[in-house]
């Protein structure tokens, strides 16, 4: 069944718009005001200035690895990530650690991680399939680079942005 | 046949049939460790622990039957394993109730015990029998609080095997085949309980030729290859079904590649041929392919006798060409054994093109290892002779090649696949040889004195077909690509024959099969895809 609106019923002032368009105008001759006395700023002027601190904690930027509070790169090259990696943005070489490494009992490690920023979609999976706690999407996001190869984040350079975290699980204790 | 009941149905299976066998065949599938088809059964894993019951006897001992004319059952108050016992007349099964549930989570908690955490680094993971039967028919979480066991680990049990202690679960899998198999009985377990470690007998390395089979039989990351430690996850690995080509003996194979990279090489199940097992030797024997010394560059000798590189369209004029200024009698053919079929027919057919009467296959006679390994080193010595490029008595012409082109009545020589030198064809008078074609892989003697390279493919990288010692057609198939810059050997052969002035119009790898069921009467009304995965034997059809 159809439904009658009720139109409203405006006075002659609504009708002519007038005191809508002084009640505009009037808020925007106040905010040129406030801005010619420097009160308000609107641009903020990036990257000099950033909105970091209100990042909030989920936030995914760029995958970084980690190394955990001994010293160990907690990266032990499972692959896992890059299986699950939707754009394929992952190469991994894995390694074995020598007789004489401090941390053997891993056995295992990457000789290199290379992430391809340009086909990463932050999407945060490496993170969360990731079995040893190595990778995780830090708050970093502004990525850029001159050449396709600039882009692709090696090892080093993942350590670099991913730095040290604490209080990760150790589960390569030698008395495990 | 005999009468037997699995999951409360009857069913008829063949006498000697395993009790694991019929009930995984008529009921649902019963995990197993230790048990192997093609091995002894210890029943020592406990996996496979399924309910049984015999025929309910009356006092005249005599079954009692039921309704339906079949015996009743009187069940065994207590699991059995099925991986030990045969079927009999009358017996049930039941390969899954609550009791069966109850022993399979508690058999895996305890193999689980002592395991170590370590599916992150294992070579094992993604085809590990303890990660699927955990996740299939154990249990989430550990209710061990205690100290595991601590065992050696990476513990070099030989030049190709790393063991990891503390992964066994002590099915015993490899002892048996090293002793019923390999014939070598150079593993064993010592201490008792949960510190039972596998070791290698003291002083003697485990190193026999059929090592590497362990590592495909342990059902857990224990036995892991040397060749193939870390190299790359299991689940990346693209599985071509091939042949091995190492030897005559034409083992079934799966070679597993990644972005155009072999990483391994597995037997392949083939009752008539190898079983399951493989020789290490043969496993391993497809590094050659992706050295660094490949060949991949076409070369072709210039008017002032330097070589350049040149397009493979270039080279094969350019070997027609040198090839059209000698007779006959001044051209010999040394072919090889490890072509495919498809290639030794082309070879037959520029035999014949160029009038050729010079012309054999290098022979690689070894010694047989009575188990896989066999006496010809040849993987297509048949192949050779059924496309008439070998007579029946391979190599006898070599000798007669050699000392005619050290004389120098020969005056060209076209190597396909093989070293002239390791024929007895003098180096120095080959080097300065007027006209020497080349079809090869890697470099060697003749390849440097070649007028004319042809880089050609690795077994890895072509489809094909070959016969095998015992007569048996089995295929290659295309696991990795042809390295840039190297061509298909038959398309090279084929484009050689064309510039010689002989056009097929053959254009692809089937067309070509086609073509020799016409010509081979051994082969007739065969095509490369109904030669199938295992093959086709042959025997009865080749001239013996």
């Amino acid at each position: 069944m159809a439904i009658t609106v009720q139109r409203p019923n405006l006075s002659l002032a609504e009708r002519s718009y007038l005191p809508a368009i002084f009640t505009g105008l009037s808020i925007t001759l106040g905010h040129l005001w406030r801005m010619m006395r420097g009160k308000t700023h609107v641009t903020m002027q990036y990257p000099e200035q950033k909105w970091d601190s209100h990042l909030p904690e989920h936030y995914r930027g760029v995958p970084a690895l980690v190394t955990d509070d001994y010293g160990r790169e907690r990266c032990v090259s499972c692959q896992l990530c890059e299986f699950i990696c939707p754009p394929q943005a992952i190469t991994i070489t894995p390694g074995e650690l020598g007789e004489n490494d401090p941390f053997a009992k891993v056995e295992k490690f990457p000789q290199e991680f290379k992430i391809d920023m340009i086909r990463c979609i932050y999407c945060g999976l490496c993170e969360e399939v990731c079995p040893e706690q190595a990778i995780y999407l830090m708050k970093e996001y502004a990525v850029t680079g001159t050449t396709r190869a600039e882009m692709v984040h090696d090892k080093k350079k993942l350590y670099e942005i991913g730095g040290l975290k604490t209080g990760l699980v150790d589960k390569w204790d030698a008395n495990k | 046949m005999v009468n037997i009941q699995v999951d409360g149905k009857w069913v008829q299976v063949p006498k000697g049939t395993r009790a694991i066998e019929a009930v995984s065949k008529h009921g649902t599938f019963v995990p197993h460790y230790c048990y192997h088809p093609k091995l002894s059964s210890p029943g020592n894993c406990r996996m496979c622990l399924i309910e049984m019951g015999s025929p309910k006897m009356g006092p005249d001992r005599k079954p009692i039957l039921g309704a339906e004319g079949y015996p009743e059952t009187s069940w065994i108050p207590r699991p059995q394993i099925c991986c030990a016992t045969d079927v009999a007349e009358g017996m049930a099964y039941r390969s899954h109730s609550p009791l069966i549930d109850e022993c399979r989570k508690g058999v895996m908690e305890f193999l689980l015990i002592n395991h170590p955490l370590d599916c992150t680094i294992c070579d094992q993971a993604g085809e590990c029998h303890l990660q699927e039967f955990s996740v299939e028919f154990g249990q989430a979480d550990s209710r061990f609080l205690e100290e595991k066991v601590k065992k050696p680990k990476k513990v070099d049990l030989g030049p190709r095997i790393v063991l990891d202690d503390e992964r066994c679960i002590m099915c015993s899998r490899c002892i048996r085949f090293t002793q019923e198999i390999a014939h070598d009985d150079a593993l064993g377990f010592t201490q008792r309980g949960s510190h039972t470690v596998l070791t290698a007998y003291p002083g003697r390395p485990f190193a026999n030729n059929y090592s590497l089979n362990t590592v495909d039989l342990c059902p857990v990351g224990a036995l892991t290859s040397k060749d193939f430690r870390f190299k790359m996850r299991v689940w990346f690995l693209k599985q071509t079904s091939s042949v091995c080509t190492s030897c005559s003996t034409g083992c079934n194979t799966t070679i597993g590649s990644r972005e155009n990279i072999v990483y391994r090489q597995t037997p392949r199940e083939n009752n008539e041929v190898n079983s399951e097992w493989m020789c290490d030797h043969g496993r391993l024997n497809f590094h050659f392919l992706q050295d660094e010394m490949r060949l991949t560059e076409p070369l072709a000798r210039q008017a002032d006798g330097s070589r350049k590189p040149v397009p493979m369209k270039r080279a094969v004029e350019e070997a027609a060409a040198q090839l059209h200024q000698f007779k006959p009698d001044e051209i010999a053919v040394i072919a090889s054994a490890r072509m495919t079929n498809e290639e030794l027919y082309l070879a037959g057919k520029l035999i014949r093109t160029l009038g050729v009467t010079m012309f054999d296959i290098l022979p690689r006679p070894q010694p047989a290892d009575g188990i896989l390994v066999s006496a010809d080193g040849n993987p297509n010595t048949h192949g050779a002779r059924l496309m008439k490029v070998a007579s029946d008595d391979p190599g006898r012409y070599l000798p007669i090649i050699a000392r005619k082109v050290n004389e120098g009545a020969i005056k060209a020589l076209i190597c396909l696949g093989e070293d002239a030198t390791a024929c007895g064809v003098n180096p120095d008078v080959l080097a300065t040889l007027p006209c020497v074609i080349s079809l090869a892989i890697l470099p060697n003697m003749t390849t440097a004195a070649a007028t004319v390279l042809l880089p050609g493919a690795g077994f890895t990288e072509k489809r094909g077909s070959m016969i095998n010692g015992k007569g048996r057609l089995q295929r290659l198939n295309r696991a990795v690509e042809i390295p840039a810059g190297a061509g298909d050997d038959w398309e090279i052969l084929r484009d050689l024959i064309a510039a010689l002035g002989g056009g097929n119009g053959i254009y692809t790898i089937e067309e070509l099969f086609k073509q020799i069921a016409v010509d081979a009467p051994a082969l007739a009304g065969l095509s490369l895809s109904k030669i199938g995965d295992l093959g086709l034997d042959l025997k009865d059809k080749l001239s013996p």
